[in-house]
């Protein structure tokens, strides 16, 4: 059994409260063991923070008792893992072989164009972040996107401004 | 509970009923009673088979033997020759109309089911977070009498006398994996199922997880019991929220009962699963690559041997299987080996699960035995090309397989008519392709997978598969020259040769078997600068023949940038300037006006 | 409350095997089971709200021999989300592209009156292998 390490650093930095690293560490420490944990720990991670900045990468090395580069090693490696806050609103648009034979790759550009954005980059205003996925297994309602977790099956270029209308007019709302 | 030898299955269904299926029903009652083999045969009352044509319809089971148009008098023949005699009576089988060629095994029968399914069998019949109703279906069973009554070598004995290969693309022979785990000796061995499903177009064993979970636990208990592990472990994507969950469902229904954990079923048999998510990497399915993100660290493949069966998770002997492998186990174990090897080709055994997708009417899951052919697929069960396009070719094998056109469409799929024809059977993607895909775009399409998912670790597939992506791109671009091919096949064996896994040593196949069978679509593009799908946008003019134009406006009403003018049944013209073609104006019309260049 | 041999298993079986008969050849019983594909692609092509829609008639009509029943799926991606009505005596009847009306219909008609709506029902190419 591997346990976490004891650590007093400065549990907050930036836009990151301290509640969210309390969080992190009581995760940390009531598991089993440590050993061959850090993918776990880096989804909880993301889960809290939306994002994995280098102070949390950090503060993980810290509490696992390893080098900060392995550490980002490991971030760096899995496309789920990102380093930047995202927008309120994800968009991942299914670039799975099923729906590139049916035009994502048209989707995409628009979308793209539209928003005025690249892929993993966010708008402005904070609001919508485009991803791409690699099939997430709705192949039969292919080209497919998928906004936070609703999937938008069969989609036309014509569709997307409406789309992205449906929650710009939610956060107006809101 | 009684265990019968034999089940009569005598159809009840509203059409056999009105041809008297109920005289029948009351008549083999009567017969196996009388002859004192009630406590050994059913007879059981069935809904419609779906062929009250041939009314009354008897089927014996597990022999799987079909007979048709049974009277009562039939019934007694019946009992008689194949219930006491084993011997099948061949005067009641389906004679197929045309050739009078007489068919015996329900499956085989035209009408009626291509598909065959071992590893869907459960899939939308039970509620997958119902462990009661797994167990109704005969869940657990297998594995009961594995740990009550079988020992080990047995079942490794079973396992590779039915034929059972790895699914998931490899094709290595599941019995001899355990043999070879089980025989190296160590105090802690793994089992770990392979749900990484990376294959962009591929979701076979996400259909599994969701919907039959419990089969893929018990099948990797028998493995953990069969190669002496005490853990088994899941590699499954991230991607897969709905799978994970209900698998996390099932491993606790599984514990509460004590279907994992110690002792299971009083044995001293001990087993637990645990699961472990992938964060999105395609190398992560190649088994030494999983093991290390299982542990942790960065998804890299090693160096083989040693193989994971001598020193895998944390250094000991570990047996990886992928989820439609373990999909076949409780069945095989069930029915027996003799049962499953008779199903299939001569090397590959049992059927195949495929996601079917792409240009297709019936896009969709299908599991048919080994030896079906791709038009059988394409067209039986596929319902043909959407909008009834003329066929191109059909991708298997996802990033690492290549392409099958309409010359080998007969061929019986298994492992090695696929190899031979230059792809491979893969973990079942199978992406059909029309007239309007442009092959050169699709090869392109998987080298940007590949490239962006090559881990680094080793040069030539590192860099090579990029300098592969950006020779396509120009090419596609219309900046290709005779050069660039010849580029591209070199580079293409240089990694082959020089790659360390899987993923870069079959990285090229998608441009490899697309220059094979395709070799005049590449020479179009950068000797005639010309795309003849009119995908490649570099590349494309369209035009619209005012000969064949109705004026429906169909034209203009999709194209994204309105550089379609022309009134209501007048002819239309596309603006070149303006186009910026999308080729959406090519698939909109109805009467084949819109000429794409040639 | 785990299981502690191999006869409580089968025992265990005896008394679930009912239900998962109806389903495969319409065996007796009286309650009407209604199955639906809640696998991914289901779900996206909104099989949620078919459950919601047919869980709201059943309590509306105040029916109580109908139980619903999330089942994987069937590999039927074209035609989802799909249901399956499954009616004693009678065989089992799917239906393709259920959407809100669909299910009504399909509901007021089948399940109420009796009465398949053959328009909508899918025709099933596969057989399953048995496991015992």
């Amino acid at each position: 059994m591997t346990r976490p390490v004891e650590i007093s650093v400065p549990k907050a930095a930036g836009e990151l409260p301290n509640e969210k690293f309390v969080e992190l560490e009581k995760y940390i420490d009531n598991l089993d063991t440590t050993k061959g944990a850090l993918i776990r720990i880096l989804h909880k991670a993301q889960q809290i923070f939306g994002y994995l900045p280098m102070e949390v990468q950090l503060f993980i090395a810290r509490k696992l008792n390893i080098p900060g580069s392995e550490v980002f090693g490991v971030v760096s490696f899995y496309s789920y893992f990102s380093t930047q806050p995202s927008g309120k609103h994800t968009i991942s648009v299914c670039m799975g072989t099923a729906c590139f034979v049916r035009g994502s790759d048209r989707i995409h550009e628009k979308l793209k164009e539209e928003l005025g954005i690249g892929s993993n980059q966010t708008t402005d205003d904070g609001l919508f972040t485009i991803k791409d996925v690699r099939c997430i297994g709705a192949c039969g309602l292919a080209p497919v996107i998928m906004v936070d977790d609703k999937v938008y099956g069969r989609v036309t270029e014509e569709d997307l401004p409406e789309i992205l209308n449906t929650y710009r007019q939610k956060t107006i709302d809101s | 509970m009684t265990v019968y030898r034999t089940n009569i299955l005598v159809c009840g269904g509203t059409g056999c009923v009105s041809s008297a299926s109920l005289d029948v029903y009351n008549k083999f009652k009567k017969l196996i009673t009388s002859a004192g083999y009630d406590k050994e045969v059913k007879i059981i009352k069935t809904g419609c088979f779906g062929f009250c044509e041939q009314g009354p319809i008897v089927k014996i089971e597990p022999d799987n033997v079909f007979y048709v148009k049974v009277n009562k008098k039939d019934a007694e023949e019946i009992v008689n020759e194949h219930i006491i005699k084993g011997r099948i009576v061949k005067r009641l089988l389906y004679k197929e109309p045309n050739s009078k060629r007489i068919i015996e095994k329900h499956q085989n029968m035209p009408f009626y089911k291509k598909q065959f399914r071992i590893a869907l069998r459960n899939c939308g019949l039970i509620n997958p977070e119902d462990i009661y109703e797994y167990i109704a279906v005969g869940g657990y069973e297998a594995l009961g009498r594995v740990i009550t009554k079988m020992n080990r070598d047995e079942i490794v004995d079973i396992i590779k006398k039915s034929g059972l290969r790895g699914r998931g693309g490899g094709g290595f022979p599941t019995g001899i994996k355990w043999e070879i785990t089980k025989n190296n000796h160590s105090d802690k061995k793994y089992i770990i199922c392979n749900a990484d499903e990376g294959d962009p177009g591929a979701f076979m064993d996400r259909s599994i997880l969701e919907g039959d979970p419990h089969n893929v636990l018990e099948a990797m208990a028998i493995g953990g019991y069969t190669i002496g592990a005490d853990k088994g472990l899941i590699y499954i994507r991230a991607e897969y929220p709905l799978a994970i969950e209900r698998l996390d469902i099932a491993i606790k229904q599984a514990r509460e009962l004590g279907l994992l954990g110690n002792n299971i079923l009083g044995t001293d048999f001990n087993f637990d699963i645990e699961i472990k998510l992938g964060a999105g990497a395609f190398v992560c399915g190649e088994e030494t690559a999983l093991i290390n993100s299982a542990e942790g660290k960065r998804g890299e493949p090693n160096y083989k041997p040693p193989y994971p069966a001598q020193e895998g998770l944390w250094g000991k002997p570990t047996c990886v299987n992928n989820v439609e492998t373990f999909a076949n186990i409780p069945a095989i174990i069930l029915n027996g080996y003799e049962w499953f090897s008779s199903i299939g080709t001569e090397k590959s055994k049992g059927t195949k699960v495929f996601a079917l997708a792409g240009k297709i009417n019936n896009v969709g899951l299908v599991e048919v035995p080994m030896g079906t052919t791709f038009r059988e697929i394409i067209y039986d069960i596929g319902g043909g090309i959407q909008g009834n396009r003329k066929f191109k070719a059909v991708q298997t094998g996802g990033p690492s397989g290549g392409v099958i056109t309409e010359e080998n469409l007969d061929t019986p799929i298994d492992y090695d008519s696929l190899s031979s024809i230059g792809s491979m059977m893969g973990s079942g993607g199978m992406i059909v392709m029309d007239d309007t895909t442009c092959m050169v775009d699709v090869a392109k399409f998987y080298l940007e997978f590949t490239q962006d998912e090559s881990c680094g670790r080793c040069t030539p597939c590192r860099i090579g598969t990029k300098r592969m992506f950006e020779i396509l791109t120009k090419i596609t671009d219309g900046k290709g020259t005779k050069e660039d091919l010849k580029n591209l096949e070199q580079l293409s064996y240089m990694i082959k040769d020089g790659s360390l896994c899987g993923l870069g040593q079959t990285a090229p196949n998608p441009v490899l078997s697309t220059m094979k069978f395709f070799k005049d679509e590449y020479l179009q593009h950068v000797v005639n600068k010309v795309c003849p799908t009119g995908r490649c946008k570099g590349l494309a003019k369209y035009k619209i023949d005012p000969e064949k134009c109705v004026g429906c406006t169909a034209c203009a009403k999709v194209c994204p940038v309105e550089c379609i003018s022309g009134k209501l049944k007048e002819t239309h013209v596309i603006d070149q300037n303006r186009c910026i073609k999308c080729g959406a104006c090519f698939e909109a019309c109805r009467f084949n006006a819109v000429i794409k260049p040639k | 409350m785990g299981i502690k041999s191999l006869d409580e298993l089968r025992k265990i079986r005896e008394n679930s095997i009912k239900k998962i008969d109806l389903r495969n050849q319409g065996n007796e019983g009286d309650n009407i089971e209604i199955l639906i594909g809640m696998a991914t692609c289901g779900i996206a092509s909104g099989a949620r709200e078919i459950l919601n829609t047919l869980a709201e008639e059943v309590s509306k009509k105040n029916i109580k021999n109908v139980k619903i029943v999330p089942v994987g799926c069937i590999g039927y991606c074209h035609s989802e989300p799909i249901i399956q009505v499954n009616i004693p005596g009678q065989k089992p009847v799917i239906y393709g592209k259920v959407d809100k009306d669909r299910a009504i219909e399909i509901f007021n008609s089948h399940i109420i009156k009796g009465k398949a709506i053959k328009k909508y029902t899918l025709d099933i190419d596969f057989e399953r292998a048995k496991q015992l």
